[in-house]
């Protein structure tokens, strides 16, 4: 039977950490994304593929990848996959994070080689090498991976290029959601999907339990503490990812910084920032409508306020706002500055996003304030720490509304804490009435579709049909009869006398005549007239005709009226029919055997 | 399936397409020729354009010599320019259910259609087109609105006084449904009907009919549509390059097995090779340049100036032109150049992988930084104070009869150092310089059209195989000015359908099929049997359900049964068989022999066979009953014993198939 297999194995699952799922479906297999997980740096870092085949070369196994977005929890072990394990098939993504995926890449690979002195780690040739096998999709596009395999892209706002994904075999698919969020920010619009009705929609739910108050108040809250820690002549450090909130945040003090007329410096940390900017404004077409109309005035992205960070301004006295990489904390500068300004209460550090486990921004964030760094060191975090949810998330409202807008036969959550998808389970579950999966890591699950067959039907056959339906006595449903030819992968519905006609064979007719014995003296006409008086009173939905030869005919059973050699007070009725009149034939003889009413006198 | 032809020029294309249950519009092209007509709007009181004698009949009467004025032996109308509308009446336009624009060339009709003719449809288009298109409407209302004109002529439309003029007005068409430039109002309201799409995009038109965007390599986002059902394929292709210039390549493979394809947009200079004008067009700037003159190239304000600006980065330094400046003046010259950054996505290869960089695609970025290219929204403020020559200046409209192009022509067009060279190949350019004449400066005719030539389309023909071609009639013969080429034309088996305005074509389809899906629960109950190797046929009966055009087989209701708890005496009329619940059709022959044998092995038998001329009669003597037999058919002829008659029947019905 045709099932739908989720493999769990790789990632996802309940855990935020790395994203990795292998769908089945119809028979192909497709890998969407292909993430690393942050918090560790030995072997769990990466994905294990050696659960997608045990032998064999991946790329006869994989039908294609699918990155949903440049995030490396989605796409940190791509070229690990590609180059390492190795895989040559398709890897689909959408242009800007088929731009940007490859820096961020880099970027990681030289934190982890060059500064951690990581050994048996994928090189810079192996990101280009993993590039050349990537195909740009547009948003919409139908692409067609094989015959019957297709992919769509869907915007999903989150980061820039961000894309949800429809994975179609037939008329079965899977819509597979990556990280998405539902209200437009500062710089990205919010993600939408049309009514495709997939058998499974696969959603991340990273904040499967929070319904996050209004974006309005986050941001004031936002400005009030950078602007109070700075008027008390602290220093702010926000950690973030180069590309994504980094910019809706920059947007948001630039703006405010005009507005208040404050001179205090706000610093970019890292050599991609005026990179960073120039792929948002390339790929202006991809944020939200605001920008997008009013780019030819005034290009957001080119900030005023906001210059470039040199290291040795970290040690600059008096207030400043500093936007770090990377984002949880976890290496590079953005730890660094952290161990300099961690020791000063007057200090803030405002964490704009989500921290995996095992990172120090995990860390601080659960309270821990005795931080044990490398070389036994004892960083004890005087600083105020603040955590503001601007990571963008569909929460609850989103995630339903999102289930909402695609009418999936069936929800599976990944990419979330259990407890917290156990809650949004149940929801979903009572509101849609539909059946919500959450696997645990590792986990497979299997689900059986019923897809229907789609044959073509002669139009002459289906307009028939058609215009009897059409006819008022319709009442009860028709049948249509017809044959299923099929040849090769070709189902035809066709009319039998088609059918017949196609495959040269002669129609064979099987005709029956019964003979009934009546009791009449009259002659035979008038025998005849009295059987259509008596069969056009009782068939009324019947065309019952009586011929100028004497035959009465009802639909295409002919009763002939003949006397009987022998008795001639006995006439015989011939009723003849053929095969396809059986049950109006076989009734009519039974209707004439008990007689025919008394002629009225 | 029917085609409406309601525009006549084979470049500015509008269609319409009766396909199934929908009506689709294919482009809305507006036939601005018209305009040529008419005498130039000049944004300067022009001494010399107001001064122009009226014109008056042979007999001397000079009653329209307020309307018409002569130009050196050309007779102009002063009014307000006024462009040559898509047929309006051919059709009921406010039945169009959709309309699909191919390139923002193909739309500029839009807002007289989507405005005027109660039209509550759909347009679809890509954002570059859009939002391109939007420029050249804008620029096009700009231009025309800013000279206001008092008057608008009508008195020379009259049709007995149009037969009196001079051509080429005398031999103008339809004259009377010539229409004056809509207002940004109605732009901005036709634009918001527009929904965007992606190329290779679906797109379900009321579940009947799916149309699809295919890239056609002419011009940023321009599309040829596939519009099928899943038996039906019409493919529509206008305006599409196979040269590689700046927008993404086209797409052919997506145009094979058409039953129709409707080719329209081809060059309109099919002896001309783009890449020798671009040429062209580079050496004589330079020489001008060089002898101290001015040059001025009428364009619109997108399309092929992104790729002159790109050879001309290329060749100034070389032509030792990095002194000179380069003026690009269009109300919409800065948002057309910071557009065309934008859409990496919808350029060639070459020009996304700069975006990936990341760099700006067009090098047109860096000529603006250095300022040897300046852009202006008009000759007024700024660039009266830059203004230096000698200049190139880009400038529209290519007309030659309204925006800053005007004022440059007559500014310039007294000395012959000066040189106009014409790129754009939409208008005459010996018509376009009529109101300007007599003229000294240079005028260089180098129009690049990179749209497909006949070879190409004969190449593009070979390799996609359309059943039917269907084609405006300029096509299928050679241009009337070089009437010995016959190369110059399609050339296709069966010959191309051809139309003209105003024409309804019938197209040949042969509509067979239609899809429909059979429910897995009545799939399952089938039961297929082999007829021949690899042909299995199975029967089917089942409920037919059609809802939004979609038709789906559910298995037939189950009988119910009779509730025994009420013995209720049925009435006649309840047992009365449904003629509905028909019978299959059966084949096959009756091998007498062993029917006989079967008969003796169901315990018949006094079984006689006669033969019969054309096959035999088995006689059951006892029971009265008489089988003929014959190669395709049998009669059973009984008594009424209706459980003889079954038995015997079934047994019939082992030897033959059903259908």
């Amino acid at each position: 039977p045709p099932t739908l297999r989720i493999e769990g194995k790789l990632g996802a699952g309940q855990d935020v950490g790395r994203s990795c799922i292998l769908v089945s479906i119809a028979g192909k297999n497709v890998m969407l994304d292909c993430g690393m997980h942050m918090g560790f740096n030995d072997d769990r870092r990466f994905p294990d593929f050696s659960y997608i085949t045990q032998n064999g070369r991946l790329t006869d196994f994989l039908d294609c990848v699918i990155i949903s977005h440049f995030h490396l929890d989605h796409c940190g072990a791509l070229p690990y996959f590609s180059e390492m394990v190795g895989y040559d098939g398709p890897i689909y993504m959408t242009h800007p994070t088929q731009a940007i995926c490859p820096i961020l890449l880099e970027d990681y690979r030289k934190i982890a080689v060059d500064k951690k002195g990581e050994a048996n780690f994928f090189t810079s040739q192996m990101i280009k090498d993993c590039m050349k096998k990537v195909v740009a999709v547009h948003l919409h596009q139908t692409v067609q991976v094989d015959d019957e395999l297709e992919i769509k892209a869907y915007y999903a706002g989150h980061v820039l290029g961000a894309a949800m994904f429809q994975i179609k075999v037939g008329s079965e698919s899977v819509v597979y959601t990556g990280d998405y969020n539902m209200t437009p920010d500062r710089h990205l619009g919010a993600a939408w999907i049309d009514k495709c009705r997939p058998n499974l929609l696969i959603t991340e739910s990273t904040y499967a339990t929070t319904i996050r108050d209004s974006k309005r108040c986050r941001e004031r809250d936002f400005l009030k503490k950078v602007h109070e820690t700075v008027e008390r002549g602290g220093k702010v450090l926000i950690p973030v990812f180069a590309l994504g909130r980094a910019q809706e945040l920059c947007i948001l003090l630039e703006t405010f910084w005009e507005r208040m007329n404050l001179k205090v410096p706000i610093y970019f940390s890292t050599g991609l920032t005026e990179k960073a900017n120039h792929y948002y404004k390339l790929f202006i077409t991809w944020t939200n409508q605001k920008i997008r109309k009013t780019f030819v005035q005034r290009n957001m992205f080119e900030f005023k306020h906001i210059k470039a960070f040199d290291r040795a301004f970290a040690d600059n006295p008096g207030p400043m706002v500093v936007f770090a990489t990377p984002g949880m904390l976890h290496a590079g500068q953005s730890l660094q500055i952290f161990r300099k300004w961690a020791g000063n209460e007057k200090n803030m550090v405002i964490m704009p996003g989500y921290c995996v486990q095992g990172t120090v921004g995990h860390k601080i964030l659960s309270g821990q304030r005795k931080l044990e760094m490398e070389g036994r060191q004892v960083l004890e975090v005087k600083m105020q720490v603040e955590y503001m949810s601007f990571s963008a998330h569909a929460d609850a409202k989103g995630i339903m509304q999102l289930v909402g807008q695609a009418e999936p036969e069936r929800v599976l959550l990944v990419h979330g804490e259990a407890k917290k998808m156990e809650f949004l389970r149940q929801k979903i579950e009572q509101e849609f009435r539909v059946s919500c999966y959450m696997p645990a890591n590792g986990e497979t699950v299997t689900l059986p579709t019923s897809p229907s067959i789609p044959v073509g039907i002669s139009l002459g056959l289906l307009k028939r049909e058609m215009a009897q339906g059409l006819l008022p006595e319709a009442k009860k449903p028709r049948l249509l009869h017809g044959t299923l030819i099929m040849k090769d992968s070709s189902f035809r519905l066709v009319s039998s006398e088609q059918a017949l006609k196609e495959l040269g064979l002669a129609e064979h007719q099987l005709r029956f005549t019964c003979r009934v014995h009546l009791q009449d003296t009259r002659k035979e006409q008038e025998t005849a007239l009295r059987v259509y008086s008596h069969l056009k009173s009782t068939l009324k939905d019947h065309c019952v005709q009586h011929l100028p030869d004497g035959s009465v005919t009802v639909e295409s059973i002919l009763i002939q009226a003949a006397a009987h050699s022998e008795d001639p007070g006995t006439k015989v009725l011939l009723v003849s029919w053929t095969y396809q009149d059986e049950e109006l034939g076989s009734f009519l003889t039974a209707l004439l055997k008990k007689g025919l009413p008394q002629a009225p006198s | 399936m029917k085609l409406y032809c309601l525009s006549g020029h084979p470049t500015l294309p509008c269609n319409v397409l009766k396909f199934k249950s929908t009506t689709i519009m294919l482009d809305c092209g507006l036939d601005m020729t018209s305009t040529l007509n008419f005498l130039p709007l000049p944004l300067v009181q022009s001494p010399r354009l107001s001064n122009l004698p009226g014109w008056s009949l042979k007999d001397g009467n000079a009653f329209l010599d307020k309307e018409l004025k002569e130009c050196s032996g050309h007779v102009f109308v002063d009014s307000v320019p006024e462009f040559c509308l898509p047929e309006t009446e051919l059709i009921d336009l406010s039945t169009v259910d959709v309309i699909l624009i191919s390139n923002y060339h193909c739309m500029m009709a839009l807002p007289y259609i989507t405005e005027h003719t109660g039209f509550t449809g759909t347009v679809y288009a890509t954002e570059p087109t859009v939002q391109i298109g939007r420029l050249l409407m804008e620029e096009l209302v700009n231009f025309i609105e800013r000279v206001p004109k008092a008057q608008s002529a009508s008195l020379w439309k009259n049709k007995d006084i149009q037969r009196l003029l001079p051509s080429p007005l005398k031999d103008a068409v339809e004259v009377s449904t010539w229409r004056r430039c809509y207002t940004m109002q109605e732009v901005n309201s036709a634009l918001s009907k527009i929904q965007l799409v992606g190329y290779s995009q679906k797109i379900e038109l009321f579940g009947a009919v799916q149309v699809t965007p295919l890239s056609s390599g002419y011009a940023l986002g321009s599309s040829n549509w596939i519009i099928q059902s899943h038996y039906e394929k019409v493919s529509y292709v206008s305006g599409s390059s196979l040269l590689t210039t700046h927008p993404q390549p086209m797409d052919q493979a997506s145009l094979k097995n058409s039953d129709v394809l409707v080719l329209t947009g081809l060059t309109q200079i099919p002896t001309a090779n783009p890449d020798g004008m671009v040429g062209e067009f580079c050496s004589n700037l330079a020489l001008t340049v060089r002898n101290g003159g001015n040059v001025l190239v009428p364009c619109y304000p997108s399309g092929v100036i992104y790729d002159l600006l790109e050879c001309l980065y290329q060749y100034i330094d070389s032509a030792g032109l990095s002194n000179i400046p380069f003026y690009f003046i269009s109300p919409v010259a800065n948002s057309s150049l910071e557009f065309s950054q934008i859409f990496a996505e919808w350029l060639c290869h070459n020009k996304q992988s700069k975006v990936y960089l990341p760099e700006p695609p067009f090098p047109h970025a860096e000529l603006i930084q250095t300022n040897k290219l300046k852009h202006y929204p008009s000759i007024h403020g700024d660039f009266s104070n830059d203004f230096k020559q000698p200049c190139v200046v880009f400038t529209g409209h290519p007309s030659l009869r309204f925006g800053d192009v005007v004022h440059f022509m007559e500014l310039w067009g007294k000395s012959s150092l000066n040189t106009v060279i014409f790129t754009e190949p939409d208008f005459s350019y010996l018509e376009a310089l009529a109101p300007y004449q007599p003229l000294a400066m240079k005028c260089i005719y180098c129009p690049i059209d990179t749209r497909l030539n006949f070879i190409q389309v004969s190449k593009l023909l070979k390799e996609v195989q359309p059943l039917h071609v269907v084609c405006p009639e300029q096509y299928t013969q050679p241009p009337p000015a070089q009437s010995h080429r016959m190369d110059l034309m399609i050339d296709c088996q069966p010959p191309a359908m051809s139309y003209r305005r105003a024409d309804v074509l019938a197209l040949p389809f042969k509509r067979r099929y239609e899809k429909i899906e059979i429910m897995p629960e009545l799939a399952d109950s089938l039961v297929p049997m082999e007829i021949k190797p690899g042909i299995s046929l199975a029967t089917v009966s089942a409920v037919l359900h059609t809802k939004d055009n979609k038709h789906v087989l559910q298995p037939p209701p189950r009988p119910t049964q009779p509730t025994s708890g009420k013995k209720r005496k049925q009435r006649v009329s309840e047992d009365i068989p449904d003629c509905q619940v028909l019978k299959p059709l059966l084949s096959g022959s009756i091998p007498v022999e062993q029917f006989v044998q079967t008969l003796e092995k169901h315990g018949f038998s006094d079984i006689k066979v006669e033969d019969t001329a054309k096959g035999h009669i088995v006689l059951l003597q006892e029971a009265e009953t008489l089988i003929q037999i014959e190669e395709d058919s049998t009669h059973i002829i009984c008594d009424n014993d209706e459980m003889l008659r079954v038995r015997l029947r079934d047994l019939v019905l082992k030897f033959l198939q059903k259908f």
